[in-house]
């Protein structure tokens, strides 16, 4: 801990990385200068350097192990088992035509999309009802659904298993439709109530004073303007239905029902020697997806995180 | 569901004069009431219901595919004596602290040292998140395979370093496996600490370190008296946050040792599904869970009393 002061000093991106969306290159003031170049390289780019080697290890070894043909990842004395110079898609083309892979990635896909649907609606009315209405006992209500969103599912997944059974929702994707905005409305109702907020209160008198009714104000002046938090709240909710597991895997039985994650777990796991190549090939066809949202959307995403923390 | 919430009223304003509909139509409660149907009902059937049912579950003897009976506190007596439970609740107490601690100490550093003004600092924040991106289940079975006892790339280096002679039992032996499981929460939970003490570090005037500096502060001082009193409301409510998911975690463990070997990484989640959903015992398994509220309460209690003194701190109500 005695070297952290070190980094807090130069802190000088401060109000550049208030804007992050410009990688700032080291042409700045501040007070950098007072550090020289050797001490950074000890004391900031060798520990960033193997924290983020070590966060990005497994991903690598997941890619690789799913193009690396079965010899060759067994027998890791004949060869290097850091690099493969014979890459094979034969993993992945197994997981594609020979299994149900496909059906499971449709099946996390539809109710990934349809349960963030219902909840960014839900959301939007709820939050914008908090905030701009400022009904009677809208704070408390504020709180509880905060308090909601510290529910974790894993108390939750017994009484809720029976529920379904009850409702005749066993083994349907819509028993997770219903059940997974129980997650998200929480989460994207405080981010949505913090963005709200930022708009001013006057563009809505107008629109009163012009006889707009406040459904008309919700979805002509609000919503235009708080598309930066929905899209947020859209991928973070869409990411979070994606992660999911003990619901899924509590409530879905058949092979062809199941989402990705329970289903790589419950399908793959055989007595195979050679398991592994498929296995990670699953991992990593299962992850991509959300990689690639979130390469487009990396700004939203940051701020979806830290804003549900900050208000 | 958003139709539920419109429909009465768009139908009826265009029908009916009456001066006593006019003012409902206004009235702030009416339309407050109506905008939160939907997520007020998603809330209380399967949520809140769920939440009440499970703990009168707990003082029942249901079985799947069996009504139960209220046996009173029979559940919670059984648990009492069971060595098991008792192994889980200490094995969750230690995953949660040890996990906990690091993720904080690690994710602070991470945070001070992105903070810093470098090359490639935005793609290096977005690389550093991807951990937290890629669902648990599937990182966790990247570290199956890494932990592997045969063909584990950690003992093949060491091996080669000539560090060890023979292969460790990562997931087979109850140490390693408790810190295999331990290590691979701290991977998956260090992303969002860093990134969220980031964004919280960059509200910090840079004119406080300047003035720091001027004045003669050392590093640590800087650090102790500065950085640290204004991080403290969001190290709060991050470490609240990261402390109920550790405590509640489930998927992370059933998807590499499902609570093995000899119970040493069992949680009480991994418990309570293996009793409840595969042994059928849904009474027991409910008991478990609820067995977990106490500690629940604990974490929104400093949760509730972080986000105050953030208020104060901030000398402005921002409700």
């Amino acid at each position: 801990m005695t070297d952290l002061p070190t980094r807090s000093l130069d802190i000088k991106g401060v109000l550049s990385g208030s804007a992050p969306t410009v990688a700032k290159d080291d042409h700045s003031e501040g007070m950098s200068y007072l550090q020289s170049v050797p001490r950074r390289l000890v004391t900031l780019y060798l520990p960033l350097s193997i924290i983020v080697i070590v966060l990005l290890f497994p991903f690598y070894w997941m890619a690789l192990t799913s193009v690396k043909p079965d010899e060759q990842l067994l027998d890791m004395e004949t060869y290097s088992p850091f690099w493969t110079w014979n890459p094979t898609f034969k993993h992945f083309y197994k997981l594609l035509f020979e299994s149900y892979y496909p059906y499971w990635l449709w099946n996390t896909m539809y109710v990934a999309v349809c349960a963030t649907i219902l909840s960014i609606i839900a959301s939007v009315l709820a939050a914008y009802a908090i905030v701009r209405l400022r009904y009677k006992g809208a704070n408390l209500v504020g709180g509880l659904i905060f308090l909601a969103y510290l529910v974790p599912p894993s108390i939750l997944f017994i009484p809720l298993a029976t529920v379904v059974f009850q409702y005749g929702l066993f083994d349907s994707p819509l028993a997770l439709i219903l059940t997974y905005p129980t997650i998200l409305i929480p989460f994207s109702t405080w981010l949505l109530m913090g963005y709200f907020k930022t708009i001013p209160f006057e563009l809505e008198e107008c629109a009163l004073i012009d006889g707009a009714s406040r459904w008309q104000i919700l979805i002509k002046i609000v919503l235009p303007l708080a598309i930066p938090g929905l899209i947020s709240a859209f991928i973070f909710c869409f990411t979070l239905c994606w992660n999911e597991f003990i619901y899924a895997l509590t409530f879905l039985q058949s092979t062809s029902n199941k989402t990705v994650p329970v289903a790589i777990v419950n399908e793959f796991v055989d007595g195979d020697i050679y398991r592994w190549g498929s296995l990670m090939a699953g991992a990593l066809a299962g992850s991509l997806p959300l990689v690639i949202l979130y390469a487009f959307f990396v700004e939203h995403y940051v701020s979806a995180m830290t804003g549900a923390v900050k208000e | 569901m958003a139709d539920i919430a419109i429909a009465p009223r768009r139908a009826k304003t265009e029908i009916r004069e009456a001066s006593a509909w006019d003012q409902l139509k206004h009235n702030r409660n009416w339309l407050g009431f109506w905008f939160m149907v939907p997520a007020l009902a998603f809330l209380i059937f399967f949520l809140a219901y769920p939440l009440g049912l499970g703990i009168w579950l707990s003082f029942t003897d249901t079985r799947i595919g069996r009504v139960g009976h209220y046996i009173g506190t029979e559940n919670y007596e059984w648990l009492w004596d069971d060595a098991i439970f008792w192994l889980s609740v200490f094995n969750t107490l230690l995953y949660t602290f040890v996990a906990s601690a690091i993720k904080f100490g690690i994710g602070l550093y991470l945070a001070l040292l992105l903070n810093e003004n470098m090359p490639f600092k935005a793609m290096l924040r977005a690389l550093v998140l991807i951990p937290f991106i890629v669902p648990t289940v599937l990182s966790a079975l990247a570290f199956w395979w890494i932990f592997d006892s045969q063909f584990s790339i950690i003992s093949w280096s060491l091996k080669h370093l000539g560090i060890i002679s023979q292969n460790i039992n990562f997931l087979g032996d109850t140490t390693w496996a408790r810190i295999c499981v331990i290590f691979a929460n701290i991977w998956r939970g260090v992303p969002f600490v860093a990134i969220t003490l980031l964004a919280g570090l960059q509200t910090v005037s840079p004119s406080l370190y300047e003035a720091a500096t001027l004045d003669g502060a050392t590093r640590w001082q800087v650090f102790r008296h500065i950085t640290y009193p204004l991080l403290t409301p969001i190290i709060a409510v991050v470490m609240t946050f990261s402390v109920l998911f550790t405590f509640t975690d489930f998927q992370l463990i059933w998807a590499m040792t499902r609570g093995g070997p000899v119970n040493a990484t069992h949680l009480m989640a991994t418990l309570s599904y293996q009793r409840a959903i595969i042994a059928g015992q849904l009474g027991e398994g409910a008991a478990i869970s609820s067995a977990m509220i106490p500690f629940l309460l604990a974490a929104i209690m400093i949760s509730w009393f972080g986000l105050q003194r953030r208020k104060w701190q901030q000398g402005e109500n921002n409700d």
